[in-house]
C-alpha cells in the first residue's frame, strides 16, 4: 500500500473513526462488520464499497488494519465528492472533504427520553448509561460529518474538545455533585490532558459510562465529568443536546465514540454559532425558569437568579460577568430569554469554555423563538434618542444584529450626549428670555419663555406698515439709520416681540437697553437692544407694542417695575432710548419720517407714529421734556439732530395744538379709554401725571430741542387720534400703544425727577448736618 | 483621557483604583485619598439644600502643577475621581462631564449585578472596559 498522507484533521477524524470501529480494542484492526456498517453508511453503493475495500487492501489482508482503514475513508470522501477511486488520486486530491456517513433517528429519539429524565430517578442510572452509550456510539459513528475537531493527534486519546453545544439540561442538582468537577471543568484543554486523564477515566469507568450523568444529577463522579469537563472525559460526548439518530448497534465503544460524538456534535451545528441553544436545551431552561418563575412572560428577580446560578458552584466573579453578559437589559432580572442565555453560560463555562467577553449574537435576548409574542418588554425602536440604560434591545426577532445594534447604541449614546451638549450651548435654537428673573428667588429654576411673534402683532405691524406706505418691505425695520448691519437683527427683533404678559418683560426689556453698549449673550436681547436702543441718529427705535390684550395689572405694574428699573438706572443724558415698556409704538421706519416731509397734518396720521416713535426715545434723555412752554422757543430752534424734518411737523403741530394739546390729550385718551378700557385705565394716570411733572419742571426748562420734538410729536398724535377711530380699530390701538409708550416714558422722567428731587434734598441734608451735632 | 480613575464608596474605602502605571501608582493613590478631603467639603457645604439641589458633579477639585483632580458624587455618596494630566489642555469641562456620567452609568451596572455586593472591590469587566476607554492608553 502506498503511504498515506493526511491532513491533521483528516488523521484525528480517521483514527477516531477507526478506534469506534476498533470493538476488540486492539488498535490495530477494526472489525469488519463494523467498518462494514460504516462504510454502507457512507451512502455509497455496495459496488463502491467493494471497491473500496479492494483498493484499500483489506481484502488482500482479510481485515482493515488501521492503514486499510484510512484509505479507506479516504476513498469514500473520494467517491462521496464524485471524483473516481483511484488509489493515486489519493494523496493528489487536496481539500477532500471528509467522508461522511449518515446515521439513523432511533438514538435521538432514546437521547430526548434521557435528556429529560427525571434526575431523581436513581434507580436505573447504571442500567440505563450503558444503553445509552451504545447507542450513542451508534451514533457516534453513523453521524460522522467532517469537522475541526481539535483533537488530540494521538490516536488513543480523545479529542479534548469541548463542544459548546453540550451544555446538557441537567438540573440545578446535578450542579452540587459538580463541586468535584468545577476544578475538572476549568482544567486546560491541553491535548496532552485528556492523554493523561484517558487511561485512569478508562479505568473508572465500570464501562460505557458516559456522560448520562448529565441527565442524572447523582451521577457517579465519573459520568459528571463526562458532562462536566469533556476536556478530561472523552465520554462526556453524552451530548445528548444533539442526538443524532443513529442505528443501534451493540458493540461500541465508550471512549471513542464519545470522542468522536463530540466531534460529531460540534458539527451538527453545521459550523454555525457554537454559543447555538438548541432546541432541547431551550426546553430545559425553560422548565428551569417554570421552577423559579412560573410565567414565562415574568422576570426572574436578581436574588433568585443568583441563589439559582450559585448551585452552580461557579466562582462568583465568574457568575457576576455571566450576570452582565446576559442581563441585556440591564435591569436586574432576567426574562426568559435572559435566563436561558445566563444558564447556556454557566454549563458552558461547567464545561470548560471561557466566557466570551460579549454576549453571543445567539444568546441574544432575540432570539427567543418560544414566547416571542409573550415578550413583556416592548419592542422599543431602537433609535439614538435613547439612553443606555433606558433603551431595551428589541426583541422582535425581526431586528438586526442586537449585540452590534448594542454597541451602535452605546456609542450612540456617546454621540447622544454630546449632542445634547453642544446643543445646549447652542443660542439660535429658541430665542429664550434669559433675563427674566425668576419669580421666587429661591428657586434655582428660571423658567425661560420663549420669545415669539403673536399674530396680533405681527397682523397689527402689519397694519401700521400699510398706513404709513412705507416702502421698506420688512414689516419692522425701525433701524433705518443702520439698515445693513442691523437688518436681520430688527427683522428678527421684530419678529420677537415682548412677552405680552410677563412682568419679567420690564426686568429683561430694560436689562438689556440699559446694557445696550455692553455684548449681550442672547441673540434675542442683542436684537432687542439694537432695536430698542439704536440711539445715535435714530429716533424710532421702540419695540412692537403689545398684543391688545387686556392686561392692565401689567401695564400698571410694569410701570411699576418701571419705575423700579429706571430708580437703578442712571438718568444719564444719554438714556437708552428706547422705552422697554410694552405698549410702545410699533417700529417705524425712519425714511417715512425722513421721507415725508410734508409737513401738513394730512400726513401726520402717517408721520404721527413716526413720531410718536422718537419720543420715547428720546423723552427719557431729557428729564424735563415735559416742558411745554418752551415749544414755541424750540419749535423755532431747528431740531438740531435727528428729526429734522419731523421737527417741521413736530412745531407746526405744536403750534397748534399747544393749547389744546393737553385737552386733546384727554380728549384722546378718554376717547381710547372710549373704545377701549382696560388698557387705558393706566393711561389716563400716566397723562396726569405727566401734566404734573410738567407743571413741576417747567421752572427747571432746559434747552431741549429734540424733547420738545418728541414731546409734540406725542402731542401732535393725540389730535389726530379722534380721526383715526372713526378709520380704523387698528388705529386706536396703535395710538393705544403710543400713548403707553408715552406713559412709561413719562414714568420713567418722574423717577428721575424723583430723584433729583432726592439729590436736593440730600443736599439739604448735607449742609444740615452740621448742625446735628447740637 | 485620564491618568488615574477612582471609585470610592460612602465610607470612603475604595472601591476601584486604576492609574496608568507608567508614573508610580502611589502617588495617585495618595492624590486620589487627598482628593477627598476635598470632595467631602464640597459636599458638606451645601447643608441646607437636599441632595438633590446639589450638583453630582463637583468639577474641578484641585489642581497641581502636573495634573488635575476632578470629583463627581453620587446621590448615594459613591464618589468618583478623575485625576488628569494637567498638560492634556485639550479636555474640556464637558468632556469631564460626560466621563463621569458614562462612569456613573456603568457603575450603575455592576450595582444591578445581583451577585455583586455593595462594598466589594468592582470586579466587573464591562466596568474595565469602560474604564479602559478612558485612561490615556498607556504605551
Amino acid at each position: 500500500m502506498e503511504s498515506l498522507t493526511l491532513s491533521d484533521v483528516e488523521q484525528k477524524y480517521y483514527s477516531e473513526l477507526f478506534l469506534s470501529c476498533d470493538v476488540d480494542n486492539t488498535k490495530k484492526v477494526a472489525s469488519n462488520g463494523k467498518v462494514l456498517d460504516l462504510f454502507r453508511a457512507a451512502q455509497l453503493s455496495n459496488e463502491v464499497v467493494h471497491q473500496i475495500t479492494e483498493l484499500c487492501g483489506a481484502t488482500r489482508l482479510g481485515h482493515f488494519g488501521r492503514s486499510q482503514f484510512y484509505i479507506a475513508l479516504k476513498l469514500i470522501a473520494l467517491a462521496q465528492s464524485g471524483l473516481p477511486l483511484r488509489v493515486e488520486s489519493l494523496n493528489s486530491v487536496r481539500d477532500l472533504p471528509l467522508p461522511r456517513f449518515v446515521m439513523g433517528k432511533n438514538e435521538q429519539e432514546t437521547r430526548h427520553a434521557v435528556m429529560f429524565a427525571d434526575t431523581e430517578n436513581q434507580g436505573p442510572y447504571f442500567p440505563r448509561p450503558p444503553g445509552r452509550v451504545q447507542a450513542k456510539k451508534v451514533s457516534a459513528h453513523e453521524m460522522i460529518q467532517p469537522c475541526v475537531p481539535t483533537v488530540d493527534p494521538q490516536p488513543d486519546t480523545t479529542s479534548p474538545v469541548v463542544s459548546p453545544h453540550q451544555s446538557p439540561p441537567t438540573s440545578p442538582h446535578a450542579w452540587r455533585k459538580h463541586k468535584r468537577q468545577a476544578s475538572g471543568g476549568n482544567v486546560d484543554r491541553q491535548p496532552s490532558v485528556p492523554g493523561v486523564v484517558w487511561p485512569p477515566f478508562r479505568e473508572a469507568q465500570p464501562g460505557p459510562v458516559t456522560g448520562d450523568g448529565m441527565w442524572s444529577a447523582h451521577s457517579p463522579p465519573p459520568v459528571q465529568e463526562s458532562w462536566v469537563s469533556f476536556t478530561d472525559t472523552p465520554p462526556s460526548s453524552t451530548l445528548p443536546m444533539h442526538p443524532p439518530s443513529a442505528q443501534v448497534i451493540t458493540t461500541v465503544r465508550t471512549v471513542p465514540s464519545a470522542m468522536t460524538t463530540n466531534e460529531i456534535q460540534r458539527q451538527i451545528s453545521g459550523y454555525d454559532d457554537p454559543w447555538k441553544i438548541t432546541d432541547e436545551q431551550r426546553q430545559y431552561y425553560i422548565n428551569q425558569f417554570k421552577t423559579i418563575q412560573a410565567d414565562l412572560t415574568g422576570l426572574i428577580p436578581g436574588s433568585a437568579a443568583k441563589e439559582f446560578f450559585t448551585k452552580s458552584k461557579l466562582p462568583i466573579l465568574e457568575l457576576s460577568h455571566i450576570w452582565e453578559l446576559s442581563d441585556f437589559d440591564k435591569d436586574g432580572a432576567l426574562t426568559l430569554d435572559e435566563f436561558c442565555a445566563a444558564f447556556h453560560l454557566v454549563v458552558a463555562r461547567k464545561n470548560g469554555y471561557d466566557l466570551p467577553e460579549k454576549l453571543p449574537e445567539s444568546l441574544m435576548p432575540k432570539l427567543i423563538d418560544l414566547d416571542d409574542s409573550a415578550v413583556p418588554e416592548p419592542a422599543t425602536e431602537v433609535d439614538f434618542s435613547a439612553s443606555p440604560v433606558e433603551v431595551t434591545p428589541n426583541k422582535s426577532p425581526s431586528m438586526p444584529s442586537l449585540n452590534q445594534n448594542w454597541s451602535e447604541l452605546n456609542q450612540s449614546n456617546e454621540q447622544w450626549e454630546t449632542f445634547s451638549e453642544r446643543s445646549s450651548s447652542s443660542q439660535t435654537l429658541t430665542q429664550f428670555d434669559s433675563n427674566i428673573a425668576p419669580a421666587d428667588p429661591d428657586t434655582a429654576i428660571v423658567h425661560p419663555v420663549p420669545i415669539r411673534m403673536t399674530p396680533s402683532k405681527i397682523h397689527m405691524q402689519e397694519m401700521e406698515l400699510k398706513r404709513t406706505g412705507s416702502d421698506h418691505t420688512h414689516p419692522t425695520s425701525p433701524l433705518m439709520a443702520n439698515p445693513p448691519e442691523l437688518s436681520d437683527e430688527t427683522k428678527l427683533a421684530a419678529t420677537i416681540k415682548f412677552p405680552g404678559t410677563t412682568v419679567g418683560d420690564g426686568y429683561s426689556s430694560s436689562d438689556s437697553f440699559t446694557s445696550d453698549q455692553e455684548p449681550i449673550s442672547s441673540a434675542v436681547n442683542r436684537q432687542r437692544s439694537h432695536s430698542g436702543t439704536s440711539p445715535e441718529g435714530l429716533k424710532v427705535v421702540a419695540p412692537p407694542p403689545p398684543p391688545p390684550r387686556p392686561h392692565a395689572s401689567h401695564s400698571r405694574s410694569s410701570s411699576l417695575d418701571m419705575n423700579r428699573n429706571f430708580a437703578a438706572v442712571p438718568a444719564g443724558p444719554q438714556q437708552p432710548g428706547v422705552v422697554a415698556f410694552p405698549p410702545a409704538v410699533p417700529p417705524r421706519p425712519l425714511p417715512t419720517q425722513t421721507s415725508v416731509p410734508h409737513g401738513h397734518r394730512s400726513v401726520e396720521g402717517d408721520g404721527l407714529p413716526a413720531h410718536t416713535s422718537t419720543s420715547p426715545h428720546q423723552m427719557p434723555e431729557q428729564p424735563n421734556f415735559a416742558d411745554f412752554s418752551q415749544f414755541q422757543a424750540f419749535a423755532v430752534d431747528q431740531p438740531a439732530d435727528d428729526g429734522e424734518n419731523t421737527s417741521d411737523k413736530t412745531t407746526g403741530t405744536m403750534k397748534t395744538a399747544k393749547n389744546d394739546i393737553q385737552s386733546e390729550e384727554r380728549n384722546a385718551t378718554t376717547v381710547n379709554s372710549a373704545k377701549v378700557s382696560t388698557p387705558l385705565a393706566p393711561p389716563p394716570k400716566p397723562v396726569r401725571r405727566r401734566l404734573k411733572s410738567e407743571d413741576e419742571l417747567r421752572p427747571d426748562v432746559e434747552d431741549l430741542p429734540q424733547k420738545s420734538n418728541v414731546i409734540a410729536t406725542v402731542l401732535a398724535t393725540q389730535p389726530s387720534i379722534p380721526r383715526s377711530i372713526g378709520k380704523d380699530k387698528k388705529a386706536i390701538q396703535a395710538s393705544i400703544r403710543r400713548n403707553k409708550e408715552t406713559n412709561t416714558v413719562l414714568a420713567r422722567l418722574n423717577n428721575v425727577i424723583e430723584c433729583d428731587h432726592r439729590i436736593s434734598l440730600e443736599v439739604q441734608l448735607e449742609q444740615l448736618r452740621p448742625f446735628s451735632h447740637l | 483621557m485620564a491618568v488615574c480613575i477612582a471609585v470610592i464608596a460612602k465610607e470612603n474605602c475604595p472601591l476601584y483604583i486604576r492609574s496608568v502605571p507608567t508614573q508610580g501608582e502611589l502617588k495617585f493613590h495618595y492624590t486620589v485619598h487627598t482628593s477627598l478631603d476635598v470632595v467631602e467639603e464640597k459636599i458638606s457645604g451645601v447643608g441646607k439644600a437636599l441632595a438633590d439641589q446639589r450638583e453630582l458633579y463637583l468639577g474641578l477639585l484641585y489642581p497641581t502643577e502636573d495634573y488635575k483632580v476632578y470629583g463627581y458624587v453620587t446621590n448615594s455618596k459613591v464618589k468618583f475621581v478623575i485625576v488628569v494630566d494637567s498638560s492634556n489642555t485639550s479636555l474640556r469641562d464637558n468632556e469631564i462631564r460626560s466621563m463621569f456620567r458614562k462612569l456613573h452609568n456603568s457603575f450603575t451596572d455592576v450595582m444591578c449585578n445581583p451577585f455583586y455586593n455593595p462594598g466589594d472591590p468592582i470586579q466587573s469587566k464591562a466596568f474595565d472596559s469602560i474604564v479602559s476607554t478612558m485612561m490615556v492608553q498607556a504605551c
